[in-house]
């Protein structure tokens, strides 16, 4: 895909002028500070310095989850809204309270405190069960609010008119997708029984897209970059294909046909791991893709504040460029984000479909598993 | 780094989330939309049938029609045809008919005067014959006295008598 190359450039050429200037960056430079870009935010940390950027830091703090959801600082005092901690410890019990308590990683509470890396963890060490709602959770309510609402009504909008009528307004556009979604996705790839997935393709394909396109709004989560998100969409999808999945396929797989038998112990392991690498395949495909367009779009805005580091009149002109720049590869980041969701949708179709396949295939198998593989690889 | 470790909390509570969302518009979204979605396209489809079938009729109703009006503008000629041809026949056979009566009055009324002329010879000869006779008696009642001038008179007389 070409959208993919374009940005791996980007990350790679960026990467190599970021490692050039992040020794500079390390020279004090306040001035940096003084363009309020709400992007380019710093959480407090007892090992953060005043004054310093540390610009890996910058990004990863900006791409992983909190117990808080920070907006922007004003000087040294970041502006954040607390979200409630809940942790399960199996010696303490349930315990709930703001993460505001933590006083961003300066204080414990609770017998709970911050790690460096902004998680939770009980000061004796022990094991516990952290299920606070994180940014990310927060983020995910108000996609699934979002979704809800969305589709809740424009169902009713079709009760209302019945099927006859032309659909109008925000039906039409969610019919557009609705069948394309069953026309190029579920039915090439599961055949005639694709009725049955309808429903969890098209909410895997929506779920994705807007979880996807909330994480590009600014100061917005980054919830289909998360690993924890796309796994357990993946691991949703690996249960459906194991639940699914039909005699012929555990037959396919066990007892390769036409296979002389020393092959067979080779081919057996090899298709079992294939089987166990669709869903890891799921997971990292969505959440590396989705992550990297964040850092690159990360990159660009801090670009300003590096040059800004070497000279402030050279971080002011080069903030157009970044802008511009950002800006592009922002419209691109909306591409991906429905490319990537209607990725995850077909692939999903896909292996499913290798699941559900019966006798019926057995004439054009060979074509039809080299054409699936194939197009595997092209996505 | 945290990145690649899956946090249990936000796996937890995705996994809430999609199911969630997964039951409710299954079962209040997708269901109404992908049924009226079908049924819609059904229903163009039946229509899209129903008007192909509408010409197809219209076609058929045409030609129809217009072998129908062959066969009606067929019959006319014909039936003119038909007409034309009684009212000669009938005129012709007015005609004949008129004329063989005509004849047979004609005839009739021939052979009537033949006959009536005939009775009336017969009755003139009749007449005439008893006339004579009475004539002849009284002459011969007066001049026969010899047989001689009888038989002459006689003879004279019938000489004398023709039958016209």
């Amino acid at each position: 895909m070409a959208s993919k190359s374009v940005k791996l450039l980007w990350a790679l050429s960026f990467s190599v002028i970021l490692t050039l200037f992040s020794f500079q960056v390390r020279a004090a430079e306040p001035a940096a500070e003084q363009a309020a870009e709400p992007v380019a935010e710093a959480t407090a940390q007892p090992t953060h310095e005043a004054g310093k950027m540390d610009i890996s830091h910058e990004i990863f703090s900006h791409i992983q989850d909190a117990h808080d959801w920070h907006l922007f600082s004003i000087g040294e005092n970041p502006v954040t809204i607390p979200l409630p901690v809940i942790i399960y410890s199996p010696t303490n019990g349930l315990s709930t309270f703001m993460s505001s308590r933590f006083e961003h990683g300066h204080a414990a509470y609770n017998g709970y405190q911050l790690n460096k890396d902004g998680k939770v963890e009980a000061l004796d060490g022990s094991k516990i069960y952290d299920i606070s709602l994180t940014k990310n959770v927060v983020a995910m309510f108000l996609a699934v609010i979002l979704i809800l609402i969305l589709f809740l009504r424009v169902s009713k909008k079709y009760k209302e008119n019945g099927p006859d009528k032309a659909p109008s307004g925000m039906q039409n556009a969610v019919e557009a997708c609705v069948v394309f979604i069953r026309d190029e996705v579920a039915i090439p790839n599961l055949g005639k029984d694709y009725k049955r997935f309808m429903p969890l393709i098209l909410t895997i394909f929506f779920f994705i897209w807007i979880a996807n396109m909330l994480g590009l709004i600014p100061g917005g989560a980054n919830l289909t970059g998360n690993i924890a998100v796309t796994c357990c969409l993946a691991v949703i999808a690996f249960v459906v294909m194991l639940f699914t999945s039909k005699k012929h396929f555990w037959g396919h797989l066990f007892n390769p046909p036409g296979m002389p038998t020393a092959v067979k112990f080779i081919l057996v392991p090899i298709e079992l791991i294939s089987l166990i690498i669709k869903p890891i395949a799921l997971m990292i495909r969505l959440f590396a893709n989705m992550l990297a367009g964040h850092i690159v779009i990360a990159c660009f805005v801090l670009l300003i504040f590096i040059f800004a580091n070497l000279n402030v009149w050279i971080g002011g002109s080069f903030s157009v460029i970044s802008v511009a720049l950002s800006v592009f590869s922002m419209l691109i980041e909306l591409l991906v984000t429905a490319i990537q969701a209607y990725i995850f949708a077909n692939l999903t179709a896909i292996f499913i479909g290798q699941m559900i396949e019966d006798h019926s295939h057995h004439a054009g198998e060979e074509g039809f598993d080299h054409t699936d593989t194939e197009r595997e690889l092209s996505l | 780094m945290g990145l690649l470790t899956p946090d249990f909390g936000l796996f937890f509570w995705t996994l809430l989330a999609f199911l969630l969302v997964l039951f409710v518009l299954g079962k209040f979204a997708w269901k109404p939309i992908l049924n009226s979605l079908s049924e819609r396209e059904n229903s163009i489809a039946k229509s899209l049938a129903t008007a192909e079938q509408a010409r197809k009729e219209m076609a058929s109703l045409k030609s129809e029609n217009e072998s129908l009006l062959q066969k009606a503008r067929e019959e006319r000629s014909l039936m003119l045809k038909e007409a034309k041809d009684n009212a000669e026949k009938l005129i012709s056979d007015a005609t004949a008919k008129a004329k063989s009566e005509y004849e047979r009055i004609v005839a009739d009324a021939q052979s009537a005067i033949t006959q009536q002329k005939q009775a009336a010879l017969t009755e003139v000869k009749n007449q005439v014959g008893n006339l004579v006779i009475e004539v002849a008696e009284k002459v011969l009642r007066k001049q026969l006295a010899n047989k001689g001038e009888q038989e002459s008179l006689i003879k004279d007389l019938v000489d004398n008598v023709k039958l016209n």
